[in-house]
């Protein structure tokens, strides 16, 4: 399969009073087209500093990167024709009602007037949103607001979705409907899903493959069986095994407790 | 593409303005005010001006309008931001340059309409003015308005809260009320406070205006007011645009 993207020692580094903070250091890795693909790594690694600079918000300070074909630097146009990108916060105003916000969106993307409410009415019915069209998005519940947020992202029917965190906050059943509209989405329209997550089950049950960086490296990548075999030593680990053993938080192994004296 | 994306912009916060009409008259008030317990008093006082003292008064009430509604414009982009709806709308294709300007076009629109309320509402209290004196103020109201709104929110863009936002606003806006002479002509004032004010661009405009609303439109007040407010919308919009391309926010 072709890579849909890829970048090579990508970086950023945030200049603050303190001095230089270098948030992601370098992150050389690969997406294949229509594969589910999720960042891994603990709180401050540098998961939504990577995802804010493959969806063109943010410029980096080194390293290059291409996705669906576009330069990040050279066409950042380009890469926001082909990305749909759901940040942690959602991004839709409360006032504003879930319709007039798709179709907002959908003038963004330059679509006529009449194709945006019809794209409205279709994002709707397939993500099942259709009895709350003419609500205002502060009246949802979590689980609908986050269905709204991608609804939102996929307006333009990119070959590639970012989603940041897309479930934290949201209940078991919310989680594992988000899940499963993931799945429609990657084996229905081929859609490539680039995802970060704090959650190991949903990592675990999720992802084709997953990355993890640490400290804005990349420090382990592979099929979720695959770490686990080799960073925990048997593929039936969990993942919360794998997960400690790879950023090095986990229990020190038995043999490096001082003895004694 | 710009047009498009422009309109589009200044469409849906237009909308947003509408949708909060308490808001949109709530912006008069503090002029209006003004125009009902200051006004009177100025009615018999010695001004030193042609015309009436609401031919001064009203050109001063309508830029206090423009400068401190719009200088406050940036506080609904510090709102956005934190909803992500910034960051939404960053990622799409959508012009940059039609960000800042969907927003600033809607504000001038909203000043335009409160100060034909507050014309409006002068001419009750007892202003006359000839008309095309009375326009040319709405123009000069639009461009302190775009003026004044760009730089609000690329203030805006680059600060994190509305607490660190709110203090710099209003230590720029104060003084820049009492050296521009909007409430009174400084030309009443000592030498070294008529020097200073104009170093406050707002000066030039308040005095064209000032003009205008006496039915004099060839001054040298005027050729200043325009080259000040043309020179400081660009200026101010060039400050914008820089941000808005520019910014990781």
């Amino acid at each position: 399969m072709a890579a849909v993207i890829s970048t090579a020692g990508l970086a950023r580094t945030f200049q603050t009073k303190a001095g230089p903070v270098e948030a992601v250091r370098g992150i050389d890795l690969t997406v294949r087209e229509g594969e589910i693909l999720g960042l891994l790594g603990p709180n401050g690694a540098g998961k939504t500093t990577t995802l804010r600079m493959l969806t063109t918000l943010l410029k980096p300070t080194g390293g290059t990167a291409t996705v669906a074909g576009c330069d990040l630097t050279a066409d950042p146009v380009g890469v926001r024709r082909a990305c749909g990108y759901v940040a942690q916060s959602g991004g839709t105003d409360p006032q504003i009602t879930v319709r007039e916000e798709l179709v907002t969106q959908g003038r963004m993307y330059r679509l006529s007037k009449a194709e945006a409410r019809t794209r409205a009415e279709e994002l709707a019915r397939d993500l099942d949103l259709t009895g709350l069209l003419d609500r205002k998005t502060g009246a949802l519940s979590g689980g609908q607001r986050r269905r709204l947020d991608i609804a939102m992202a996929l307006t333009h029917r990119p070959k590639v979705l970012f989603l940041d965190e897309p479930t934290t906050g949201l209940d078991p059943g919310s989680r594992a409907d988000l899940w499963e509209l993931v799945r429609r989405l990657r084996d229905e329209n081929g859609t490539t899903v680039f995802l970060t997550t704090h959650y190991l089950d949903e990592a675990d049950a999720l992802s084709d493959r997953l990355v993890v960086v640490d400290q804005g490296v990349v420090v382990a990548e592979g099929t979720p069986s695959a770490l686990k075999l080799e960073h925990a030593g048997s593929i039936d680990a969990s993942l919360q095994d794998t997960f400690l053993a790879i950023t090095g938080r986990g229990p020190a192994p038995a043999d490096t407790i001082p003895v004694a004296v | 593409m710009l047009l498009h994306d422009t309109a589009l912009i200044y469409g849906r916060y237009l909308r947003q303005s509408l949708r909060s009409r308490f808001a949109l008259l709530f912006g008069v008030l503090m002029p209006l005010l003004y125009l009902l317990f200051f006004g009177p008093l100025l009615t018999h006082l010695p001004l030193g001006t042609r015309g009436s003292s609401w031919q001064v008064l009203v050109p001063g009430l309508l830029l206090q309008l423009g400068l401190f509604g719009a200088s406050f414009a940036g506080f609904m982009i510090i709102v956005e931001k934190g909803q992500g709806v910034v960051e939404r709308m960053r990622v799409t294709p959508v012009s940059r340059l039609a960000l800042l300007l969907g927003r600033v076009l809607r504000d001038a629109t909203v000043f335009v309409f409160q100060a034909v309320l507050l014309v409006l509402a002068a001419v009750a209290m007892g202003l006359r003015a000839p008309l095309p004196g009375v326009l040319i103020g709405f123009a000069f109201v639009a461009l302190l308005t775009i003026s004044l709104a760009s730089l609000s929110y690329a203030l805006a863009m680059n600060v994190r809260t509305p607490q660190e936002f709110g203090p710099v606003i209003n230590a720029l806006t104060m003084p820049s009320m009492l050296l521009s002479g909007l409430m009174l002509p400084m030309t009443l004032g000592p030498a070294w406070l008529d020097v200073l004010s104009h170093f406050t661009p707002f000066r030039y405009l308040v005095d064209a205006v000032r003009d205008a609303f006496v039915g004099s439109y060839a001054t040298t007040h005027m050729l200043y007011g325009v080259l000040v407010a043309v020179g400081f919308t660009a200026l101010s919009l060039l400050v914008g645009t820089r941000v808005f391309r520019t910014t990781g926010a």
